[in-house]
């Protein structure tokens, strides 16, 4: 084996450098908000500081966390599954197809029922995942930055159809709350959802190495004795729950999933195993960072986090991009 | 196939003029012919830019308004009542803030462009998500910008943006149909050499035409067509598309001079038909560019599969 | 008369022409021929204006091509490049019509009418003049495009790879109606070539670039000789003659 570090190569104290700044951060980020709270004041012991911390920061932070981590991996297994590197859950339709998933519960079922929501966005962001797979292996031509853009304007149809359906139906100020991400209402009871995401998360790293294979193409998967449709159908599943759940509990946060996964297998690599971890981390700090941008920009008002994502994964994504094509094998 | 066309486009403005007319015809005529005015100022900007947009990008999938263009144009009126505050934008010289929405279009256009020209075909992929991703940028950016500005000078931005078919202002209104005339008219004298460019820089080159300078003008004709309908009416993402192919579908030819007058009837055709048979048979208002978004979406989806089977 | 001085074009670090100076009289077929890379591509495209050059300058009949207004060349000199993709549909009949544009500016008179249909028939056209580009196979496309340039009425042709995409009947025809365009109506066609034997087969005078720089000129006569082959291609070539013709024998 070859003992010599290699740039690019992952090494465990990268790791930990990451999860030590993110535990900063995150600790950080306990006491960034309306209600004063303090170190000092926690410690004192004043009364309703804990309640603060337990009913409402704990949860936003690790709604955060999860949220971060689950969007930003999903991106990376579906960039391996299809081999191109520009589609992600944000440029295949996939959130908005589960936002049309919580209109038609929110339709036929009433708002409440925060299950019924969940399975009906998770059977949509399925559906949407899936049609749009199948557009894609009827596209002869499949051009690396066609794919996405294919992928861009489904969603877009998606989202006009979910736009005219909330407004006939007087729901648009509640479409809002499902498209555009926002953390600022997670409290204890409303966040526990995306633990499923969490879970499933976690799942996909047991898969990564057949996801690395798959992304080698049907071809090379098959030669290695891979399953390649079994793989592949388990990673868009993958893909549309963590999608869905982040979707129902915070709204769609966009281009985490496409611009956290790039940069990270442009520094580390395309091997699953190496690029999973240091993708949940960077996701999880990327969306911290953004949502606690969002809080102090204007304070004590909140920038929602899809936002202040939208501004900053836009120019990320542009930059990778425009100067990034070569790395990336576009010319 | 332009008199049957223009028969549909006739035959839709009557429809729109004279069914259910009722009570006070006097002032609900006059109502209707300034919506009918506005459809097809924003109808002949927006056929015309697209058409002109897909002639020098060489490319038939292509528009300026799915390229960002329409959410520049709301970030630069964002981004002027954020810096001076809303009275900037009520009280300053409408024309002098026209021209300076315009010309910072023009400057993104020509920053972006400069790529497209540079390089192969290869690279145009690149510059359309590019594109379609710097109007989500833009669109991020004017809702961050949005929510830093107080709440009565957004009130004032909203109205500046949102103004439908419905609330157009005359003044605007006539200085935007002078400059979409204006543009239409050079428009058609220039139609032989846009036939030319057509073709590509090489084949324009070879044939006597200064393609570098046409491009750039047709570039500036169509930020400006596309300031004027977004100034209306706001974005109109994918009717653009829609009437251009179209009209190149129905003509069955290249050339300029019959395909623009094509795209621009079918325009004012599905603008004041859709918002015909939206008001009056579902009574639905502002819903019609929600439409035009769902089916020109789908329609752009076929074209790109379409297109990539070649 | 083409009269290039001092020519220099770089692409970033990369020269790509180093200097070129090289006139080419009226008349007559002349290829152009080197390895890949030697800059005649290049070359072809700084004489007809679609590349600027970096330095020197190319004269065309005395008109110097950075300056003279493009209609006023085009109607003088027409050119084609290798890579013709199109994307607007067009027939035959009118892709082939838009050689007359320097002419006419788009509205075709009676005689503009009569040579766009000479120069379908010219390259044998006729019946797919009402077909669509895109239904026509790569080498069908390029006659028609050929065909383009002819109608386009100029002294002076130049060709990038005109072979490409055709198979060995049509090479051989192609080079025979640009031969005769030489002969029948005195225009002056300067290609690129890739295959030395068709340049020796067809051409008065061949020019030999590599590395930037033209190496060597002359009449196909006195290029066709291994040791100015050898020099141009770094690759032992036998030359025999066959049937009146030099021909290269390289393949083994």
């Amino acid at each position: 084996m070859n003992r010599h570090p290699s740039p690019g190569r992952l090494r465990a104290w990268h790791l930990a450098a990451g999860a030590v700044l993110l535990a900063v951060l995150a600790a950080g980020s306990l006491f960034v908000g309306v209600g004063d709270l303090t170190p000092a004041g926690l410690l004192g012991g004043r009364p309703g500081d804990m309640r603060l911390l337990v009913e409402s920061r704990l949860p936003r932070l690790l709604a955060v966390l999860l949220a971060g981590t689950a969007t930003s991996v999903a991106g990376l297994v579906m960039m391996h599954i299809t081999g191109n590197r520009f589609v992600s859950p944000s440029t295949t339709g996939t959130g908005e197809s589960a936002a049309f998933g919580v209109l038609l519960a929110t339709l036929f079922a009433g708002g409440e029922a925060v299950l019924v929501k969940m399975v009906m966005a998770v059977g949509c962001a399925l559906l949407g995942t899936f049609f749009f797979v199948w557009i894609l292996r009827r596209l002869t031509f499949r051009d690396m930055i066609l794919v996405p853009l294919v992928g861009i304007m489904f969603g877009g149809v998606i989202g006009a159809a979910t736009t005219f359906f909330a407004y006939r139906a007087d729901l648009l100020q509640s479409l809002g709350a499902w498209t555009a991400g926002d953390f600022s209402g997670v409290l204890r009871g409303r966040y526990e959802l995306l633990w499923i995401a969490g879970a499933v998360t976690a799942l996909g790293y047991l898969y990564a190495d057949r996801f690395t294979v798959a992304g080698m193409g049907r071809g090379f998967a098959v030669n290695l004795g891979v399953r390649y449709d079994r793989v592949v159908n388990t990673g868009l599943v993958l893909v549309a729950v963590i999608t869905a759940v982040v979707v129902v509990t915070v709204g769609q946060i966009p281009f985490v999933s496409l611009v956290v996964p790039n940069l990270v297998t442009l520094a580390l690599g395309d091997n699953l195993r190496h690029a999973l971890p240091a993708t949940a981390l960077a996701g999880a700090l990327l969306v911290l960072l953004c949502d606690v941008a969002g809080r102090l920009v204007r304070f004590p008002y909140e920038i929602p986090v899809s936002t202040v994502v939208g501004v900053v994964g836009s120019v990320l994504f542009l930059a990778l991009l425009l100067r990034g094509g070569r790395r990336m094998g576009l010319r | 196939m332009l008199a049957v066309l223009t028969l549909l486009a006739v035959a839709a403005v009557a429809g729109f003029c004279l069914i259910g007319l009722a009570g006070n015809w006097e002032y609900a005529l006059g109502l209707r012919a300034r919506k009918i005015a506005t459809m097809i100022v924003v109808g002949t900007a927006v056929a015309c830019s697209s058409v002109l947009f897909q002639t020098v990008t060489g490319n038939r999938v292509l528009t300026p308004g799915v390229m960002g263009f329409d959410q520049l144009f709301v970030l630069i009126q964002t981004l002027i009542v954020f810096l001076f505050g809303a009275l900037a934008l009520s009280s300053a010289d409408p024309r002098l803030l026209f021209a300076g929405q315009v010309a910072a279009m023009v400057l993104f256009a020509g920053a972006l462009y400069r790529r497209l020209f540079g390089h192969g075909g290869r690279d145009l992929y690149v510059l359309v998500l590019a594109g379609v991703v710097f109007g989500t940028l833009f669109g991020s950016l004017s809702s961050l910008a949005s929510r830093l500005i107080n709440p009565n000078d957004f009130v004032v931005l909203q109205d500046s943006l949102f103004a439908s078919f419905n609330q157009v202002d005359p003044d605007l209104l006539a200085l935007s149909a002078l400059l979409v005339a204006a543009a239409a008219a050079w428009t058609a004298r220039l139609a032989p050499r846009l036939d030319v460019v057509a073709l590509g820089r090489d084949h324009a080159l070879n044939l006597g035409v200064h393609h570098a300078r046409v491009v750039n003008r047709v570039l500036v004709v169509v930020a400006v067509l596309v300031s004027v309908s977004t100034a209306l009416v706001g974005p109109v993402t994918f009717l653009g598309l829609l009437v251009a192919s179209l009209a190149r579908q129905l003509t069955g030819t290249f050339r300029h001079g019959t395909v623009l007058p094509a795209a621009a009837l079918l325009a004012v055709t599905v603008l004041v038909g859709g918002q015909l048979v939206l008001e009056r048979m579902f009574t639905m208002d502002t819903a019609l560019s929600v439409i035009i978004n769902f089916v020109g979406g789908v329609y752009f989806i076929a074209l790109l599969i379409r297109e990539s089977r070649r | 008369m083409i009269e290039i001085k001092d020519v220099t074009k770089r692409y970033g670090e990369t020269v790509v022409l180093d200097g070129v100076s090289l006139t080419i009289a009226p008349g007559g077929v002349t290829s152009v021929i080197g390895a890949n890379g030697a800059g005649k591509s290049t070359l072809l495209s700084v004489v007809s204006r679609l590349v600027p050059a970096d330095g020197g300058t190319v004269t065309v009949d005395g008109m110097d091509v950075a300056t003279t207004p493009g209609d006023r060349l085009a109607r003088r000199l027409a050119v084609l490049r290798q890579d013709n993709h199109l994307s607007v549909r067009l027939t035959v009949r009118e892709l082939v019509a838009f050689g007359r544009f320097p002419h006419s500016g788009g509205r075709l008179t009676a005689a503009d009418r009569d040579l766009v249909e000479e120069a379908i028939d010219y390259f044998e056209l006729g019946d797919l003049a009402d077909r669509h580009l895109d239904q026509l196979s790569g080498g069908q496309r390029q006659r028609a495009h050929v065909a383009m340039v002819l109608c386009q009425d100029t002294d002076y042709v130049l060709l990038d790879e005109p072979l490409n995409n055709l198979d060995m009947r049509h090479s051989v025809q192609m080079m025979r109606r640009l031969r005769r365009m030489a002969d029948d109506y005195g225009k002056t066609v300067v290609m690129v070539v890739h295959d030395v034997n068709f340049a020796s087969c067809h051409s008065d005078t061949i020019v030999a670039m590599k590395d930037g720089s033209v190496v060597a000129q002359g009449t196909t006569a006195e290029m066709m000789t291994p040791e100015v082959l050898n020099a141009v291609y770094d690759l032992d070539i036998d030359v025999h003659e066959i049937g009146g013709h030099r021909i290269g024998v390289y393949f083994s």
